[in-house]
């Protein structure tokens, strides 16, 4: 179907955190548009001071996150087609910020949480000596998580950060990525267990599976990261014959 | 009245935070210095996290026949002989160091059979030398970076944009100023080196690869404080952009593809490379399609070649031009492109080695790559020229003004390899911290003059004062428009003079935008100032174009169409600007240095023979 020429409109978010209302545009589409493009079209012939964040337009650099239609999507790799085929004729697409952050204006929010998260954890820690053997098996369990392109449309879905606003207390699914990342590096010696239990709050999470079902990179992060992270926990704290083990052998 | 900012002291100040710049930052906190890393955009967002195939380096894991001279010889080669040899040699014998480095903090590259990081195929690499995941080896490298990064006790500003340099009286530059995107405030910076790393200029041209971040603050920070540019004709054309549909135009395909054995085909279902290959290259690519075939089977299966390459993975300004002439020929795809296919290699490996352009174009154009052939033409994707800096410590002529990375230029001459920009970001981003630091230390914090601060800041704050004006998008897209059309990837001297007529015209355009007047995540006040910027670096690259009368590497002149290696072969063309115009200067390219003359003789002769065998080495 091509939507060349159809006159489309939008409501939009407008606004920053002390004042902020829903505002309609129309435009006309061209052809293969995603939503971004609608939204720089509103920019360059409507509202110049429109705000949205962006830069890969290609899925590959996590800046555009937004709610379409209630959905939380990047919007660059949103096609017009399906947001049109999903949206009732006569009735606006809508388009709001990620809602579990800060709103700075319009469609930008501030997600810096999750930057100071990512600075407690600790880093990588290896040998010394250079030239890492290990292979591609032991590469691949790694590098699907380090496919994350850091939309945080993960955390952004997360009821125990949307709704529950524990962001003091839970890390979020982005940055227990991170850790499954660092703890399941064939090469990596720390042990972020303590944390993982206490500071990330990776118990919070009850398996509801509801950032997988939004994360673009594809990652499995309750199954593949978060649930082996608790199985961690669960074995230092909670197993009787590996806590007897720990202090025979002192072993982590 | 005053303007009111806020100030801030550093030994170091880094602009950008693209893979140079962290790497610069990381050197230049861990040798002790107080660091701070400025960018336009969130962490981890910078273009280099867009790059796909792979960062090239000699490790000799792949295939222990390669080794840094033959590395230097391609990247020479590659940039037709104008590339700083010294810097080509720095950058062949590091990057295998700075590359085990990212291993050891964290980055997971794709292995080989014997459990070490696995090399890939790359246009004019005469060996496997990727160094690679997937298809998303930027981002690997830039979250190692930033993961790195946050843990090294570097200050980060991020969404900040600067707008000017200054500099003492004696010349030396001694801080920046800028604002923050967000609430809009004003922030200056004293320190005692500045590292610029801002990336490239490509989103100059309306078909391009890169984002709304490359519109080469970089390049004209440097002219404004007194630095000098070279190689500004040299943009490279990426053979592989999208095509089709029109939002997606100009958007990247690796060239990881033709790596992998994308075959270009034309309307007639024609392998036309093979019509295209240059006497320069002559002898150095297969020469049938079964020879082909059996390279690709050779290499995907982790053997060593035994034969040689297909020619679709000659450099990228040859394969650029082929398309451009098949279009023009008539045989082109329905939206003005040639085919790519790789469906022949199956679902499967299709999926793990270039599982992100699966996605993109599946996305995006809806089109099954491991089913059909993608459309592909040329897209601006890279500017080999830069700011002219010092091969060892990376100091512009600008005392205190350092650059790295895709703002720096002298590695990739008329063109660059593919591959040769992420390694030119670690070595040169660590070369650029180390010796910023050294010149910080025992040096005390300047002042910079208040004076100079408040006309900067008026600058900064001039388009919230129209009253009403032109929307800075529109201006924004028919200067792109007019640059693709103008300056190109074929010119002529008509055009390009037509064109430095038409940038006067934006120049006055530009005065005189309308964005609202609100300071906060404004938008289109960000894109007035980029605008500035956007012109400066339009004019100094169709000055240099149009002055080149030759072709070569990333510049073709349909009316000078052949190289003229007596000349031009020996001339860089030197940008630099005078009371806020752009000027240019030719100077001679400076002779190699005998013990590297024998390198690059050694290495040809090895390919000659190869090229004699019929590529059949033993
Ligand atoms: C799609 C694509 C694919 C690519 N693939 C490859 C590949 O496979 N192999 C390869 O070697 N190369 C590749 N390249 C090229 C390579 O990615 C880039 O040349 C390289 O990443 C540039 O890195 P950089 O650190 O110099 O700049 P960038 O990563 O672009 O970073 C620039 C930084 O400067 C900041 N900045 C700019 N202006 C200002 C300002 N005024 N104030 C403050 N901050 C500022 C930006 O915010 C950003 O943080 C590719 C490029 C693209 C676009
Ligand atoms: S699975 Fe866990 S982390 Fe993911 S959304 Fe549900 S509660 Fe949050
Ligand atoms: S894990 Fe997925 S959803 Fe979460 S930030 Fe990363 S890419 Fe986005
Ligand atoms: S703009 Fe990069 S993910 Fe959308």
């Amino acid at each position: 179907m091509s939507l060349k020429g159809k006159k489309q409109s939008f409501r939009i978010l407008r606004g920053d955190s002390e004042n902020s209302s829903m505002e309609d545009f129309e435009i006309e589409l061209d052809e293969g548009m995603v939503v971004l493009d609608c939204v720089h079209r509103i920019q360059h012939e409507q509202q110049a001071d429109l705000a949205v964040r962006w830069n890969c337009k290609a899925g590959k650099c996590g800046s555009c996150s937004a709610e379409i239609n209630g959905k939380p999507k990047l919007m660059c790799m949103t096609r017009m087609n399906d947001v049109v085929a999903e949206t009732p004729e006569n009735i606006p697409i809508e388009i709001r910020p990620m809602k579990s952050f800060p709103l700075i204006k319009d469609l930008v929010t501030d997600v810096s949480w999750n930057y100071e998260i990512a600075q407690k954890i600790k880093p990588i820690n290896g040998p010394d000596e250079k030239n890492w053997e290990f292979n591609q098996m032991e590469a691949d369990r790694v590098q699907h998580f380090r496919e994350c392109i850091e939309c945080f449309l993960c955390s952004n879905t997360c009821h125990v950060l949307r709704d529950h606003d524990l962001f003091d207390n839970f890390a979020g699914p982005r940055n227990l990525v991170r850790l499954a990342q660092f703890e399941m590096h064939p090469l990596d010696k720390e042990d972020r267990i303590p944390e993982i239990k206490k500071d990330f709050g990776v118990e919070y999470c009850n398996i509801t599976r509801c950032c997988t079902e939004v994360c673009p990179a594809g990652i499995n992060i309750t199954d593949d990261a978060i649930i082996p992270l608790k199985e961690r926990v669960v074995d230092r704290y909670y197993d009787p014959i590996k806590m007897i083990w720990r202090k025979i052998t002192g072993r982590k | 009245m005053s303007i009111e900012y806020k100030h801030h002291e550093f030994d170091v100040i880094v602009i950008g935070a693209g893979g140079a710049g962290l790497r610069a930052a990381i050197e230049s906190a861990r040798s002790g210095v107080k660091t701070a890393i400025i960018s336009k955009s969130l962490l981890g967002k910078a273009h280099t996290v867009m790059a796909v195939g792979g960062c090239a380096a000699a490790l000799q894991n792949a295939d222990p026949r390669d080794n840094w001279k033959v590395h230097f010889h391609d990247t020479m080669k590659g940039s037709k002989w104008l590339a700083d040899w010294k810097m080509a040699e720095f950058h062949a014998k590091e990057a295998p160091e700075r590359v085990r480095e990212l291993e050891q903090w964290g980055a997971v590259f794709d292995r080989t059979n014997n459990n070490l990081i696995n090399q890939r195929n790359f246009g004019g690499h005469t060996f496997p030398r990727l160094a690679h995941v997937g298809d998303s080896t930027g981002l690997e490298i830039i979250r190692t970076l930033q993961e790195k990064g946050i843990h090294s006790g570097i200050d980060i500003f991020m969404e900040y944009t600067v707008t000017d340099l200054f500099k003492d009286n004696e010349g030396k530059c001694i801080g920046c100023i800028g604002y923050n995107r967000v609430d809009g405030e004003i922030h200056t910076f004293s320190a005692k080196s500045i590292i610029l790393a801002t990336g490239g200029i490509t989103r100059c041209w309306s078909i391009c690869s890169g984002s709304w971040e490359y519109t080469g603050d970089g390049h004209a920070l440097a002219l404004k404080a007194g630095a000098e540019l070279r190689d500004m004709e040299f943009v490279q054309f990426h053979p592989t952009g999208m095509v089709w549909p029109p939002s997606v135009r100009g958007i990247l395909v690796t060239e990881g593809v033709r790596g992998e054995g994308g075959r270009l085909l034309n309307s007639e279902n024609d392998r036309f490379m093979f019509n295209y290959v240059p006497e320069m290259f002559a002898g150095d690519h297969a020469e049938t399609i079964e020879e082909s075939n059996q390279w690709v089977e050779e290499v995907v299966s982790g053997k060593l070649a035994t034969v040689r390459r297909p020619p679709e993975l000659l450099t990228r300004d040859v394969v650029a031009k082929a398309i451009n002439s098949e279009v023009k020929a008539g045989r082109g795809s329905p939206h003005g492109g040639a085919f790519l296919d790789i469906s022949h290699r199956g679902e499967e490996a299709i999926l793990k080695k270039l599982p992100s352009m699966h996605h993109q174009f599946k996305e995006l154009a809806g089109v099954d790559i491991s089913k059909e052939p993608m459309e592909v033409g040329p897209t601006a994707h890279y500017v080999m020229g830069g700011i002219r800096v010092d091969a060892k410590t990376q100091e512009s002529c600008v005392s205190g003004l350092f650059a790295c990375g895709e703002v720096a230029s002298g590695l990739h001459g008329a063109n660059r390899l593919g591959g040769n920009s992420l390694s030119d970001l670690i070595v040169f981003g660590k070369r650029a911290g180390e010796f910023a630091s050294k010149n910080a230390k025992d040096k005390s914090q300047p002042t910079i003059d208040e004076d100079e601060i408040q006309k900067a800041a008026s600058k900064i704050l001039a388009p919230l004062m129209n009253k009403e004006g032109e929307n800075p998008g529109k201006i924004y897209d028919e200067l792109r428009d007019m640059m693709q059309e103008n300056v190109g990837i074929i010119r002529t001297k008509e055009e390009m003079v037509s064109a430095l007529t038409k940038l006067k015209e934006f120049d006055e355009r530009q005065k005189n935008t309308f964005s609202g007047t609100s300071r906060k995540y404004n938008s289109g006040w960000h894109q007035a100032l980029d605008l500035n910027n956007m012109i400066i670096v339009s004019k100094a690259a169709t000055l240099a174009a149009l002055t080149r009368e030759e072709s070569r590497g990333g510049h073709t002149r349909d009316d000078f169409p052949t190289p003229d290696d007596d000349y031009w072969g020996q001339i860089l063309n030197i940008i630099w600007m005078d009371d806020g115009e752009v000027k240019i200067k030719q100077e001679e390219k400076e002779e190699m240095r005998d013990d590297l003359k024998d390198a690059i003789k050694e290495v040809k002769a090895m390919i000659a023979e190869r090229a004699a065998e019929h590529g059949g080495e033993k």
